[in-house]
This record gives structure tokens, sequence and C-alpha cells, in this order.
């Protein structure tokens, strides 16, 4: 069958029906609450920070701040909250119906186990990226809240402020595309969440100390390649501390690199997933 | 079995499934005409693994399988054709009956009118309809399972696989559900129904595949096994609100050998030698005020049913 004559309008359609009904599940589970706390803390120190500014009329450095909510956008938000978040988000996709022993209805209905595993991780990004992205953007808002609206404007129309603003906005998404497309295949694979969850962040966290043609098999290397604002110049300040390559990308990726870099390496991860997923058996009786 | 076409056939050609080193099924040969055809087993007889091997939940370490001329192996094609209710009591979360049928329908391909059509006459069919914008979360058993039925039903496969479908029915809803069995059958579908009764399926079924560890051990049209199970007593459990007035009545019939109030208090236990005149005699009850919550085989006594007409001589635990 050519290209063209693949049933392309019944997958959109059976994708769709696939999204509809997970993104519900997603979005407002119970379960997942830890998700949009892990989310939106930072939000909440953010807004205490300018709140407490703003009482004691205290003025602030812009250019301090802005290195703070680098560090803090390095340091917490893509390496433990999109991290954990996704871990929570895009593992249950399969994992979760493993356990509440609902998978089995997909796999009764006509549809190519190919076509529900890019149901199931749209759905997944989608949700993540509502969650992720929206904290992002709100986390920018708390951060410079209490500051002049005249630094404000001059951020904006003649600085750095709406660049770094759609970057980070772009690693966010980019983050939750690549842990997305991990943590997926993680629960596809997986039994026990821990196993995976634990290789995949000390290989994260290791990063920086791998030769440079292994960092580039990982998520975190081009995140941080693509982040606006380096962290280095604090980091600089404690020269010696090994945390240092944590943060600091030695030979960065540039942004065309970075980005095309992690689109192959989610692709290739969800096509491994869905030649495992193919031959997936329904066996609730060994959870 | 008699001669149909082989692409009118579910054909299990030389078919072993191992979980590890556990025994599924072995060596199962079968070919089943359209009718319905029961598989019958005790618990961990391999009833379920048929199933899902014919469905592809599961793949056969060994052999072919295929169900009108398909493999289970091809999805997209397959599944327009089968449907499948499960024996699994699991629902996705946060959807009423309605949304359950309506949702997987979708992912059919068929367009949102076309599903919501197909839902509500499924959904009616398994008299449920009153019932259907209500969260699955609250149904009672007997309404999962209906609602699991119009979801198996609804888009109207030819072959319809239904495990233990009658577990946990009360008697009016078990006679209306065996009465669409029929229907279907009328229809020229196949069904393949599992029961770790006989009895509970004798009356209905065109065939029988008896399994025992495993292995088929014997298959054939129902008539004569039949027979010879009429005079073995079985035991069944009705959950009730009233136990002590069930036995009264119930002890008034000679086929009746034993009644015993369930040790909590809420259930009878009887034994009968004519399951189906038992069931009619229920039906009947179950009009005139007694509030009968379910009726289950109770399993020991089934088993001894099972161990008597396959002659195994492992005792059965």
């Amino acid at each position: 069958m050519s290209f063209l004559k693949l049933p392309w309008a019944l997958w959109r359609r059976q994708i769709v029906a696939v999204v509809r009904l997970e993104l519900k599940k997603t979005l407002f589970a119970r379960r997942g609450l830890w998700i949009y706390f892990l989310a939106f803390a930072p939000v909440l120190l953010y807004a205490a920070h300018s709140f407490s500014m703003i009482r004691t009329g205290r003025r602030g450095n812009f250019g301090e701040d802005t290195h703070i909510f680098a560090a803090v956008f390095q340091f917490f938000y893509l390496r433990l909250a999109i991290f954990f978040g996704c871990v929570g988000i895009f593992m249950n996709l399969f994992r979760g119906e493993v356990l509440d022993k609902s998978l089995h209805y997909y796999f009764l209905a006509p549809i190519r186990r190919e076509v529900l595993l890019v149901g199931k991780y749209l759905s997944g990004l989608l949700a993540a990226t509502a969650i992720f992205c929206s904290s992002t953007l709100i986390q920018l808002v708390a951060s410079y809240w209490y500051f002049d609206s005249n630094v404000i404007r001059d951020y904006l129309s003649h600085g750095d402020g709406l660049g770094h603003g759609a970057a980070y906005l772009g690693v966010t998404l980019l983050a939750c595309i690549g842990y997305g497309s991990i943590f997926l295949a993680a629960g596809v694979v997986f039994r026990n969440p821990l196993v995976p969850t634990l290789i995949v962040l000390v290989w994260e966290t290791i990063n920086g100390f791998l030769p440079p043609l292994m960092q580039k098999c990982s998520v975190i290397f081009y995140l941080k390649s693509l982040c606006p604002v380096s962290v280095s110049a604090s980091v600089a300040l404690h020269k010696g501390n090994p945390l240092a390559l944590i943060v600091v990308n030695v030979n960065p990726a540039s942004a065309a690199t970075a980005i095309l870099g992690l689109l192959i390496l989610s692709v290739a991860v969800l096509a491994l997933s869905s030649l495992r997923l193919r031959r997936m058996e329904i066996e609730y009786g060994a959870e | 079995m008699n001669d149909v076409a082989p692409d009118n056939r579910i054909v299990f050609e030389d078919v072993s499934k191992f979980y590890g080193e556990v025994l599924g099924v072995n060596r199962v040969n079968l070919s089943i005409p359209p009718g319905i055809t029961s598989l019958v087993g005790p618990n961990g007889s391999g009833k379920t693994t048929l199933m899902n091997l014919m469905t592809g939940l599961v793949e056969p370490t060994r052999g072919r399988i295929s169900v009108l001329g398909l493999s289970p192996r091809q999805p997209e094609q397959l599944f327009r054709q089968v449907g499948y209710c499960t024996q699994y009591d699991s629902f996705p979360r946060g959807l009423t009956g309605y949304e359950f049928v309506y949702s997987y329908l979708l992912l059919f391909g068929y367009a949102p009118a076309q599903a919501r059509e197909l839902s509500i006459q499924a959904i009616d069919r398994v008299s449920l309809g009153e019932a259907a914008d209500r969260p699955i979360a609250s149904y009672s058993k007997g309404m999962r399972q209906r609602i699991k039925l119009a979801q198996a039903i609804c888009h109207n496969p030819t072959v319809l696989v239904l495990d233990e479908p009658l577990n946990g029915l009360d008697p009016l809803i078990r006679a209306e559900t065996i009465a669409l069995f029929r229907a279907l059958a009328k229809q020229g579908l196949h069904l393949i129904i599992s029961s770790h009764v006989l009895h509970e399926v004798d009356v209905i079924s065109d065939q029988v595949v008896l399994l025992s560890n495993g292995y088929v051990v014997a298959e054939g049209e129902i008539r004569g096994v039949r027979n010879e199970i009429q005079e073995q007593p079985m035991q069944v459990l009705i959950r009730c609100n009233k136990p002590g007035v069930l036995a009264s009545q119930v002890f008034l019939e000679d086929y009746v050998v034993e009644a015993r109030v369930h040790h909590d208090g809420m259930g009878l236990l009887v034994k009968t030698r004519d399951a189906d005149r038992f069931y009619l005699l229920l039906n009947r009850i179950a009009q005139n005020g007694i509030d009968i919550e379910s009726v289950a085989p109770a399993d020991d006594d089934v088993l001894s049913v099972y161990e008597y007409l396959i002659g195994t001589e492992e005792p059965i635990k």
C-alpha cells in the first residue's frame, strides 16, 4: 500500500478518539494532583518573593532575578518538576491502564497499536504542555511582577524579555516532548516505574560528566543548550564545585541541532516502544 | 463439528500457550462453526486463555489461530468482526455507561452521530437505557456485566466472545440475557461462551468444548453430556434479603435436595438435582416479593459436577 493510500483519515479519527478519552483522565485525575503541586510550586515561591518585596518596599535587581529564574528553571523545574511530572503523566498512559485492568478495551478495538501509541502520547503531551507551559508563563509573571512597569515594558520591548519568555516556553514544551517519549516507552516496557525513573534520573544527572557523544543521548543536553540565560556565571562563583557540570554545557548544541536532536531522539524512542507495544499481551493476573 | 467453509470458522491448529513455565492450554485443535459454542471447565482449565488467544490479547507459544480467516494479529480487520466481553470487572475511570460504549465506538472510526445511535441501540438491547447516564462506578455487578456486553455487541460483530457472561446476573436479567444470546445466534453469529458450570450454558449451546488443565478433553453436541449430569446435584448460592423465606419456598420442590442459610445471613445455599427447573422456580419467586440480588453456582460443587463429567482422577480443591 502506498504512503498516500494509507487510511490517514481513519487514523486521524482514531487518534482524536484516544485523545478525547485520555485527556480527561490525565488532566483531572485525583491521583495526579501532586503533578500540579510540583508544576506550580515555583509560582508560589516567586509570588511570595514579589509580595514580600512590595510589602517591604525594597527594590530588586533585575539581572540578579533573571539569573535566579534561570537557575531555578534548570535546577528544579526541568530536572525535577517536569521530569517527575512526565513520569506521572506518561508512565501512567499504559502502566496505569494495566493496573486499572482497562487496557484490553483498547486492544479489542480495530486500531493499530502504533496509532494507539500516537494517540496516547499526544494526549499526554497536551496535558503536560497545558500544565507546565502555563506554569512557566505564570512563573515569569510572578517573578517580575514587583518591578516597576517601566522596567518591565523596557525588558519586553527593547530587551530580551519576549525572546526569553518564548525560549522558556519552547524549552518547557521540548522537555515534555523528550521526557514524555521516554516515560511512555518506560511504561510500555517496565512493570515497576521506579527502576526506569531512577535509571533516567541518574543518566540525566551525570550527563555533564559523560563523553560528548554520550551526552547527546539525553534530553537534558539539548534542553540546557536551548535555555536562554546561562547559569554558568553564578555557578562560576563557586569554581571547583562539581555541581557546575550539572548545569553548564561545555559544548552546547546550536538551537537548530538541539531542537532537531531532541525531536529525533523522541521519535526514535517512540518507534522502539511501538515495536514492544505490538507484542504486548494482556496479563493482568501477573501484576 | 459440522461442515462449514473454513473462513466461516474459528480454527485452532495445534495451539499451545505457556505463561513462562505455567501451562495455559496445550495442543488445542478446534474448528468452531457458527452457533453457540460453550467452553466449559473449572477455574484454571484454559477457557479464558483460549478466548484471549482468539482475540489476540495473548499470543500462542505454538500453533496457528484464525477467526473467520483472519489472524488475531490483524486487529484492524479482526475487531470489525469480533466483540469480546471479558471477565475483567474493570472500566476506564470516570465514565458513564453511555460514555463508555460511545467513546470506544469512536475508536472504530464511526462518525459521532452513528456512534451515538449504535451506543443507544446496544444499551437498549441489554436493558440499561435508564441507567445509561449514571457513572459505571455506581452500577451493581449485574449492570456492569451488561454494560460490558453492550460494549461488546455495539458494533454488530459476527463473532461474539463472552467470558462468564452470566456471572452476577439476577434470574430475570439472566433469562433476558440468554434470550439475547439466542436471538444473536439465530442471526448467524458465532457465540463463544465460557462457563465453569455446564448447567448454566447447556440449554442454549449448540456445541460444547470441555477443558481440563489446559487440554480439550471432549467436544461435541451438548445433548449427550446434558443427560449425564441430570442426576448430579449442584449447589447454588442465592444472595437475597429474605433467605429464610426463600428456603421455605424452594424446599417444597422435590428436586431441591438441601437448603442452607449462608453463614452471613444474607444468602441461601441450595443443592438441587435439576438446575433448569430450579432457575425457573427462582424466576417466579423473584417476581413475588423476594429481592434476589444475585445467583451464582457455588464453586466446590460445580467443580465436583465437572469432575464427575470428565472423570478426572485428581481431587479438585
